[in-house]
């Protein structure tokens, strides 16, 4: 086929497109040509298309996303907010604190573990193109059934992935979730968090301006990795085989991406570079188009320098590939020299493609020829905007009047004992070990908390000891009971987690992960879920600074629950001062922080005992909420509690038995007046914590709750190797151990 | 151009805990009958020049300091056309 | 005198900045190596840290062995300075011979990162005088490739020779040999081991024992007091 050039296109106005196969709707293609002026070229249309998708251009959910930067709540700490490639947040002493969370959900269905290892180097890269060292990963999964053939496929080749290219590159994975339940079969979460840090002076955002700097590719070489990946995997189903006669399937190599981290570390502390973009979705159509509208506008790309693996390419493809460890440099000529010595030192190759100009066109020429030449923004920033309709489904009434408050509750306390067994070994509530020990959570020297505690609290100034705190959370059963409560549910969570380690929580990212937008009762639970999501974030004073969207995460017509994942991350001064789970001292004393109520619906013991879902999920209280982290806070600073684990899915009874296992100390609980032995150890109730105080802050302690209002609870002492609740039940910890351990490897091994 | 394989095999001794995963797994999958699996590695080398004794010597060399480690390895050099 | 020890940095090393920090905590001065030079700079000992060298591609450690520095630090060892390889870096030390036997897939074959118990064998290297033998010292571990293996001559002459430097002593984590989680060479100045001394030298971080921080502290005193 000849090539398909700007003054070709312009004189055969009526060639046909494959405008559809490439998944553009008419109107879109007629938009393209309105644009332009005339009929797109291939390369021009393969742009428009990849960049207009909706992983791209989050074109049916940017609608609802507005809110997160309408709603903003007022604060001091962001430095970078939503748009760029990660939100900044400012952590003090001069330091500035950027992350962000990413889904890689087909991909890793198709292929689990290269999938999985393309989703942490594509958030890696993020984080690096902000300018900062990454210093940790954090990668919440969910899989359909534990006992599903496929989950045996999925779940360690998922889990090598994360492991095999995270440690590979050096960073400690620190937390995170493994959750299963029938409605992800076939449709896995695989969401993959970086953070990074770095000085407030050395932040980079993505714009090229400055006409004559130059456009510099480095990294891996371009193969056919991919192609089409973006608008095919990403935005429609797998039935779609698309336009693509290439494998569509990444594969990344970690040893490169080290080479890049540190190469690309070197280039920014000696300040060569003027703007800076990394290539993921959508490679060079995005990186140069993304480049050139946010800055003044003109850029000018030779295709043909760029180094490929596969030379039959052709430019089209060069576009459109998602080869990995790639990043893409704005460099004012003077300092191109230094910049490609620092490449050569690290083996990376470099190579200058093109240049800013005066203009405020993208034209990309092969061989001398043009075959591009458009308005950068109408590709990367001003793709079509969706209103699409949404409605309460009318099965959703029934769902919540099918109340957990219902089912058959245990009476005896054998039955108590019985069923605390279950939950602590069920699957989503069992020891997630056998995962988590493969990911390497102490290189770099500064991981003071990892998984399972609440939250990984990594060290980033070992000289004063500044820390932060992240944690993610999600429920996608809360989610489908109600989806504005889900969400705040899953944001109150991670807050809460991130305090308990008695760290400060400053702000939000998010991955919303839903199914098809297409389906009416999809998309009203996109609304709700964002509608809540935005609302709680400015309760609890703490701004979304960017995330991820994906859509499609369904099977013919079943969707997946809804299942916003919520990552907080909060500064700690002094990382000595961080609360572990760990009921570690005999004799201290057990406090209950919040207040208990019969709430079962979406609960742990629901699906463990009964398989059920349904009701409404625990009521939500954000100024509650507030007020229990800002007293784990003060209890941790001022060295009241040397113990504090969050109260969520599995209840009070699943909490203790976690921290006495990690403790290795049993426990010993009284049911409080004015509550019955169920529904104390069962009940989901949020806003709740268990604390362990050593007696002699026990008052001063439970004075400060107090006098600010929250209510709390002694409820037993850290004693002896059993967990007991008087008059009920006994279980020695051993057995408990045993029972929560077991669970998780023989599943999979 | 002439091309070269170097097979690079565990040697006999050495327990191969993939090759083991892969018999294990054979069975499952409806396949009977093997007894044993062992994995090993092959490289393709394009050789510039004719592959005369001198060239073979020479890949011989690279094969037994670099490409195998001879402490838990052995290896095979073939010419291939 | 303050002693000065060299970590080297290959590219794909990881752990190089956290024994850096090691070496600072245990009282001496961390000097960076650069896989390209040939020139140790006047160090008194050298490291070679963990990480993923090469991206463990060929063989762990067999890409980095034929790099520029191990020339001069293969030229060392045999002068008899000391030198340590953790992980990656025992793995390097394998290929380049300087220690014998190699390193293979785990059993399990599933990357382990756990906190690991191990039985100090010998006080008599470089490295662990400032342990006592017997000692049972606990340290992170974390490595795909850490089955120690080698022929049953090589074995039983470790053996005979008191040149097994540790053992792990709870469970085996990987199929190694006979337990050998680290080994020296015959005089004592090159000690290889897969598990993380600089993981467990600051009570704040990673297990939150300092067990590993006796490895720099033998040899600064050996440096000192040469």
């Amino acid at each position: 086929m000849s090539l398909d050039t700007v003054k070709h296109s312009a004189e055969t106005p009526d060639s046909a497109q494959p405008w559809k196969e490439l998944g553009l709707k008419e109107d879109e293609y007629a938009r393209i040509r309105e644009i332009l002026g005339r009929r797109p070229t291939g390369a021009e249309l393969a742009m428009y298309s990849v960049m207009w998708s909706e992983h791209c251009s989050y074109k049916s959910s940017k609608v609802h996303l507005k809110q997160f930067g309408d709603k903003a709540p007022q604060t001091d700490a962001l430095l970078v907010g939503i748009g760029e490639n990660a939100g900044v947040v400012d952590v003090g002493q001069g330091y500035a604190v950027t992350f962000k969370i990413e889904s890689h959900n087909h991909p890793s269905y198709i292929e689990p573990y290269q999938g999985a290892a393309t989703g942490v180097g594509g958030i890696v890269r993020d984080i690096l193109a902000m300018g900062a060292r990454p210093v940790a990963v954090m990668d919440p999964l969910r899989f359909g059934a534990a006992d599903h053939p496929d989950t045996k496929r999925v779940l360690p080749g998922v889990v090598a992935g994360v492991g095999g290219y995270g440690n590979c590159l050096g960073l400690p994975n620190i937390g995170g979730e493994v959750v299963f339940d029938p409605c992800y079969q076939g449709n896995p979460l695989v969401n993959a968090l970086c953070v990074g840090v770095m000085k407030h002076e050395d932040i980079h955002l993505a714009k090229a301006s400055g006409a004559g700097n130059k456009v510099i590719l480095y990294g891996a070489r371009t193969g056919g990795d991919g192609i089409g990946g973006v608008s095919v995997l990403a935005s429609e189903t797998f039935d779609s085989t698309g336009p693509s006669r290439r494998p569509a399937v990444q594969v990344g190599d970690p040893f490169q991406e080290k080479l890049l981290i540190e190469c690309t570390l070197e280039i920014f502390r000696e300040q060569l570079v003027a703007g800076i973009q990394d290539l993921g979705g959508a490679g060079l159509s995005c990186a140069t188009s993304e480049l050139a509208s946010a800055g003044s506008g003109g850029m000018r790309v030779e295709l043909d320098t760029v180094p490929l693996r596969d030379a039959t390419l052709s430019p089209e493809e060069i576009l459109m590939s998602e080869s990995q460890e790639r990043m893409c440099a704005i460099v004012e000529p003077d300092k191109v020299e230094r910049f490609l010595e620092i490449c050569e030192k690290w083996d990376v190759i470099a190579t200058v493609i093109g240049e800013v100009t005066e203009g405020t066109r993208l034209e990309i020429y092969w061989h001398g020829e043009q075959i591009v030449d458009v308005p950068p923004r109408s590709v990367a920033h001003e793709g079509p905007t969706y209103h699409r309709p949404y409605a309460r489904p009318d099965w959703q009434d029934a769902l919540q009047a099918d109340d957990a408050g219902k089912l058959a509750r245990p009476v005896t306390g054998e039955e108590l004992r019985e069923q605390v067994l279950a939950l602590v070994g069920s699957p989503n509530q069992a020891s997630k070990a056998w995962v988590t020990d493969q990911y390497d959570r102490f290189v770099q020297g500064n991981t003071v908390l990892a998984q399972p505690e609440d939250s990984g609290v990594v060290r980033i100034d070992a000289d004063t000891d500044l820390g932060v705190a992240i944690a993610t959370d999600g429920n996608g059963r809360y989610t489908k009971l109600d989806p504005y409560a889900g969400a705040q549910l899953a944001l109150a969570e991670a807050y809460r987690n991130v305090a308990a380690t008695g760290a400060k929580p400053l702000a939000v990212s998010d991955c919303l992960n839903f199914g098809s937008p297409e389906d009416p009762a999809v998309m009203w639970q996109f609304a709700e879920a964002t509608r809540g999501l935005a609302d709680g974030c400015l309760a609890l004073g703490t701004p979304v600074t960017g995330g991820n969207v994906s859509l499609y995460n369904q099977t013919g017509d079943a969707a997946i629950h809804p299942t916003p994942v919520v990552a907080v991350l909060g500064v700690i001064d002094d990382v000595n001062r961080r609360t572990p789970m760990a009921f570690a001292e005999q004799g201290q004393l057990i406090l209950l922080l919040g207040e208990t109520r019969e709430e079962f619906g979406g609960s742990a013991w629901s699906q463990v005992v009964h398989d059920h879902l349904g009701g409404l999920p625990p009521a939500v209280d954000l100024e509650r909420e507030k007020l229990l982290a800002e007293i784990l806070i003060s209890g941790s600073r001022d060295g009241m509690i040397d113990a504090a684990h969050d109260l969520s899915d599995g209840g009070l009874i699943q909490a203790v038995t976690e921290s006495c296992l990690r403790g290795g100390h049993g426990a010993r609980l009284v049911v409080p007046d004015g509550l019955d032995a169920f529904t104390f150890l069962f009940s989901e109730s949020a806003g709740r914590a268990v604390v362990a105080v050593p007696r002699s802050e026990e008052l001063r302690f439970t004075d400060m709750c107090g006098a600010r209002g929250l209510p709390v609870t002694r409820i037993g002492v850290i004693d002896g190797d059993a967990v007991e609740v008087q008059g009920e039940f006994a279980i020695p910890l051993a057995e408990l151990g045993a029972v929560h351990e077991a669970t998780i490897p023989a599943l999979l091994a | 151009m002439a091309r070269v394989v170097v097979d690079v095999m565990l040697k006999p001794e050495i327990l191969d805990p993939q090759g083991q995963a892969v018999q294990r797994a054979l069975p499952r999958l409806g396949f009977a009958g093997i007894s044993d699996v062992r994995q090993g590695k092959r490289f393709e080398l394009e050789v510039e020049g004719p592959v005369d004794d001198a060239a073979l010597a020479r890949i011989r060399e690279m094969a037994e300091t670099f490409l195998a480690n001879t402490v838990i390895e052995d290896f095979d050099v073939k010419v291939e056309s | 005198m303050t002693a000065r020890i060299g970590v080297v940095t290959f590219p794909g090393t990881l752990d190089d900045r956290d024994t850096q920090r090691a070496i600072s905590i245990a009282g001496a001065e961390a000097v960076p190596l650069w896989h390209r030079d040939n020139d140790l700079k006047q160090v008194d000992a050298v490291v070679l840290p963990g990480g993923f060298s090469y991206g463990d591609y060929l063989r762990a450690g067999a890409i980095s062995r034929f790099s520029p520095v191990m020339g001069t630090v293969i030229e060392q060892a045999h002068a008899g300075m000391p030198v340590l390889g953790i992980c990656n870096g025992f793995q390097v030390l394998c290929e380049a011979h300087l220690l014998p036997g190699a390193m293979l897939r785990n059993t399990g074959l599933h990357f382990v990162c756990r906190d690991q118990k191990l039985r100090v064998e010998t006080a008599d290297t470089a490295w662990t005088s400032d342990y006592v033998p017997g000692q049972e010292i606990s340290i992170p571990l974390k490595n795909i490739d850490g089955r120690y293996t080698a022929d049953e001559r090589t074995l039983d002459e470790l053996e005979a020779e008191g040149r097994v430097a540790f053992r792990y002593s709870d469970v085996n984590p990987n199929g190694s040999l006979r337990d050998i989680a680290g080994i020296t060479n015959a005089a004592g100045n090159v000690v290889g081991l897969m598990p993380h001394p600089e993981h467990a030298v600051e009570p704040l971080v990673g297990t939150g024992r300092t067990d590993g921080l006796a490895f720099f502290t033998s040899v600064i005193k050996k440096l000192v007091n040469a």
